[in-house]
């Protein structure tokens, strides 16, 4: 006797996308056996065991016969528990359980439980990217994913509590109504604010350019002083993320499992121990995983005890930081990730970390240090700042006001971000720091007694060419936050003074 | 005047027998009584293995061949007899009979006639005495004080630097050929030394380093120079050997004193136990040379350049050479943090101050 066949459209995620996997159920006259091929892994496989109960849990029928189910396109690895819905909801259909031309149309994806929930999956913004641009007009998924797949449009997104429902939808006895995309970002909660931290003016003003432009920034300080309190509020001085952005956000933290289900209405804070692979930070593993320069995209990448990080860990740092991007090449498959983040770096000055008169490093040490340190990474460092020891203590009985709220400072930061936009309208570039050489040498202008001075000290060796372009950049930015066309002679000082400078070797 | 055929033919001889006098001082503290022999006795004391060649060497000796190395080596000669040959060197029971110089007779005798200070220390030197060191070399150099030291690592690098800085005087003695970088790391700092003062040293060119040579070179500085700053030093060191002659010749000891925890500093506060002058910065120095404050206006270049500058640039300037941290610095100047930074800009621009790699200032003097 002929089998049965039915198949059902379901998503598998392939890094920060999904793409189509169509699942194939043949029923025939058997043993009782139920096979699962097209490359399953233990997750997959395990599949059977949890479709089986869900079904007799649910009231429903579970054939005594032999039962083959296909994953299609057979070269694509399938991994978790995602499959599962659609596994049931093949063997529904196979066995005539619920009618075949009701599920056209119909993407499924979820994982169940033994009684027959839908248990929420990672990725379900990815899913349901993936099921629109193939064509479908409706998503299945747990009802706990809804509100997050949903923020993809032009789809009708059903959320599903549990199997029983499933078939009473596609037996056109129960209609949902489609799920309404989560909340928009409204005000970023608070918790972690600038006022908060007393003292510190340097780094204040250091991180409030540096978010201002998007410039990579680095703080120097003994340990302990305060470095990744400051750091943990760069993002509360960033612009909230605009719709796409937070779609984007959303759609990475699904994929990993660190979203709750809501749009994202933060930017992301990642601060990756200093034992981190290159792996772990860049993003990879046998079935590509983003790494942790993918997860702070649109946010905040706080790398502290920088010259603790491992040398080869930095330098596959660098080409994300240019592009802007990740490229993870697996087998046949290419990958990409976002990565455009703002880097927050953190290091004592020295390796004994001890402020200036306490410090017991020998000349040779601090060479050592250095170099470490003084790596292609530097390079796209914009600023430096340094933080002192024995702030906070002090500054709480100087009798000043209460330090600036994070609120104001973003006020400023995203009226200066407002205005690079509107000058870079038409390049790929949408703040200063992200310009390249090109880009600065046509947007940011010096009037001539200003050029000649900045001239005067690359001649004098202390400045590079390089240098230079980097102290334009920061100058550009801080006339921004004043909210000046015109770079003045102050901007430009102040920006000499910041910048990170690759000196002269400070030989012994 | 050329060198005369004895001194050249000495000069040779110290650099024929280097190994076998690094052997016989094995077992002895000092270098001077056994340079002090004349070039026979010199022979029969130490010769041992080398006494045929050295014999050899005597009885064939062709001084035109010496002074054709010399040239090649793009060095000068200088022999005691010569009335360029620094007159202070005299002082020492043992002079070297020749002083190679990159530096000609007349610009070495000018840099040794000048007010001249030796600045020692150990070379694994903390910032404390780095800072230190190169604040004496600045502020001698500016005052136009000749800075004498050994062009080795840590504090003698220091000394020499900060004496650059200020376009002062300055001149290393080398414990190997004055021709020879030693040690390489030190190579530019060399080559600056080299074009604005002279590095000169006894040993004929490419004359290598030996244990020996190095306590040798310590008695040269201390003869040419009038005052001895030691800056770090621990209890056994070089640089107390160098005090150690500066006493016998009768020249002033200066140290700087260290915390007394330190290993690096027992050194120089038992120099300061046993009497020494205590030296907090080039002031003290330069005192104990011209008399109190006879100095003033000498040190014209770096404060004309100071002088010129606003008050609240002024004031960041001197946290700079304080040390003190940014904040700080803002507090002290009543700046907000942008105009410090500001400020910090401009001083960069004027010059004054510099930045090392990881964005932290000193303090640059011209």
């Amino acid at each position: 006797m002929a089998g049965v066949l039915a198949s059902v459209a379901t998503f598998a995620l392939v890094g920060l996308d999904s793409s189509e996997v169509t699942v194939e159920v043949d029923v025939r006259r058997g043993l009782p056996v139920f096979t699962v091929v097209g490359l399953p892994d233990r997750a997959v496989r395990e599949a059977r065991d949890r479709v089986r109960s869900a079904l007799l849990n649910s009231g429903l029928d579970f054939p005594q016969e032999r039962l083959t189910a296909n994953l299609a396109p057979a070269d694509l690895r399938k991994a978790g528990p995602s499959f599962d819905l659609a596994l049931a909801v093949g063997v529904l259909l196979a066995t005539g359980q619920v009618p075949r031309e009701r599920v056209r149309g119909y993407a499924v994806c979820g994982e169940l439980s033994l009684g027959g929930a839908l248990r929420p999956i990672h990725g379900a913004v990815a899913v349901s990217a993936g099921a629109r641009r193939a064509g479908y007009d409706r998503l299945v998924v747990p009802v706990e994913n809804a509100r997050e797949a949903a923020l993809v449009p032009d789809i009708d997104v059903l959320g599903v509590p549990t199997l029983e429902r499933l078939v009473d939808l596609l037996k056109g006895e129960w209609s949902p109504e489609a799920a309404k995309p989560a909340a928009p970002p409204g005000e970023p909660a608070s918790g972690a604010d600038l006022a908060d931290v007393r003292g510190q003016g340097d780094a204040r003003r250091a991180l409030e350019i540096a978010a201002a432009g998007g410039h990579n920034v680095l703080m120097i300080g003994p340990p302990g002083v305060g470095k990744t309190m400051l750091a943990r509020r760069v993002p509360g001085i960033l612009p909230p993320p605009s719709f796409d952005e937070a779609v984007e956000i959303t759609r990475i933290q699904s994929v990993t499992g660190l979203g709750d289900g809501r749009l994202a209405s933060r930017r992301p804070f990642r601060a990756p121990h200093h034992t981190i692979s290159a792996s772990g930070l860049i993003g990879g593993g046998v079935t590509p995983r983003p790494g942790e320069i993918t997860l702070a995209h649109r946010g905040v990448l706080f790398l502290d005890e920088l010259a603790e990080f491992g040398r080869y860990t930095l330098e596959a740092l660098r080409q994300p930081l240019e592009n802007g991007f990740v490229e993870i090449m697996r087998g046949q498959r290419s990958l990409r990730f976002p990565s455009q983040f703002m880097l927050v770096a953190a290091c004592n000055g020295c390796s004994c970390g001890r402020p200036g008169g306490e410090c017991t490093c020998n000349a040779a040490d601090r060479i050592r240090y250095h170099r470490r340190l003084s790596g292609p990474l530097l390079d796209r460092i914009d600023l430096v700042c340094a933080l002192r020891p024995g702030a906070a203590l002090e500054l709480v009985s100087d009798g000043r006001a209460r330090p600036e709220s994070s609120a104001v400072v973003r006020e400023r930061v995203t009226a200066a971000r407002e205005r690079q936009r509107a000058r870079l309208r038409g390049s790929p570039a949408t703040c200063n720091g992200a310009m390249d050489a090109r880009l600065t040498q046509a947007h940011v202008k010096l009037p001539p007694d200003l050029q000649t001075m900045l001239l005067t000290v690359a001649r004098a060796g202390s400045m590079s060419f390089r240098g230079q372009h980097r102290a334009l950049r920061l100058a550009r930015t801080i006339a921004d936050l004043d909210g000046r066309d015109q770079i003045g002679r102050d901007d430009l000082a102040e920006a000499i003074g910041y910048r990170l400078g690759a000196a002269e070797a400070v030989a012994a | 005047m050329t060198p005369c055929t004895a001194c050249l033919r000495r000069a040779r001889l110290v650099g024929l027998l280097s190994a076998r006098i690094a052997a016989e001082l094995a077992e002895r503290r000092r270098a001077a009584p056994i340079l002090a022999l004349p070039d026979e006795q010199l022979v029969r004391a130490v010769g041992g293995s080398l006494k045929g060649a050295a014999w050899r060497m005597l009885e064939t000796f062709d001084p035109s061949q010496s002074l054709d190395e010399i040239q090649a080596a793009g060095l000068h000669g200088v022999c005691r007899h010569d009335p360029l040959y620094p007159a202070r060197l005299r002082d020492l029971g043992d002079p070297p009979a020749l002083l190679f110089s990159t530096a000609s007779p007349q610009r070495l005798a000018e840099l040794c006639a000048a007010p001249a200070v030796a600045i020692v220390g150990t070379r694994r030197a903390s910032t404390y005495g780095l800072e230190v060191a190169s604040a004496l070399g600045r502020g001698l150099g500016a005052a136009g004080v000749t800075v004498v030291s050994g062009l080795a690592l840590g504090v003698d690098a220091a000394a020499h630097r900060g004496a650059l800085d200020a376009a002062g005087p300055t001149v290393g003695v080398l414990g190997c050929g004055a021709d020879t970088v030693y040690p390489r790391t030190n190579r530019t700092l060399y080559g600056r030394v080299r074009a604005e003062g002279a590095v000169v040293s006894e040993l004929p060119p490419g004359q290598p380093p030996a244990r020996w040579t190095f306590p040798a070179r310590n008695r040269i500085m201390a003869g040419i120079a009038r005052v001895i700053v030691v800056v770090e030093a621990a209890k056994r060191s070089g640089s107390l050997i160098t005090a150690g002659f500066a006493e016998d010749l009768g020249r002033e000891i200066c140290a700087v004193p260290g915390r007394v925890t330190s290993r690096i500093a027992a050194g120089v506060n038992q120099l300061l136990v046993d009497g020494a002058h205590l030296v907090r910065g080039p002031e003290d120095v330069l005192d104990l040379l011209f008399g109190a404050g006879g100095w003033e206006g000498l040190a014209s270049d770096k404060h004309s350049a100071e002088a010129s500058l606003e008050r609240p640039l002024r004031r960041v300037l001197r946290s700079v050479e304080n040390g003190d941290s940014v904040d700080d610095a803002a507090r002290g100047a009543q700046l907000s943090a942008s105009e410090l930074r500001a400020a910090l800009g401009q001083l960069e621009l004027l010059g004054l101050i510099r930045r090392d790699r990881l964005g932290a200032y000193e303090r640059v003097a011209r």
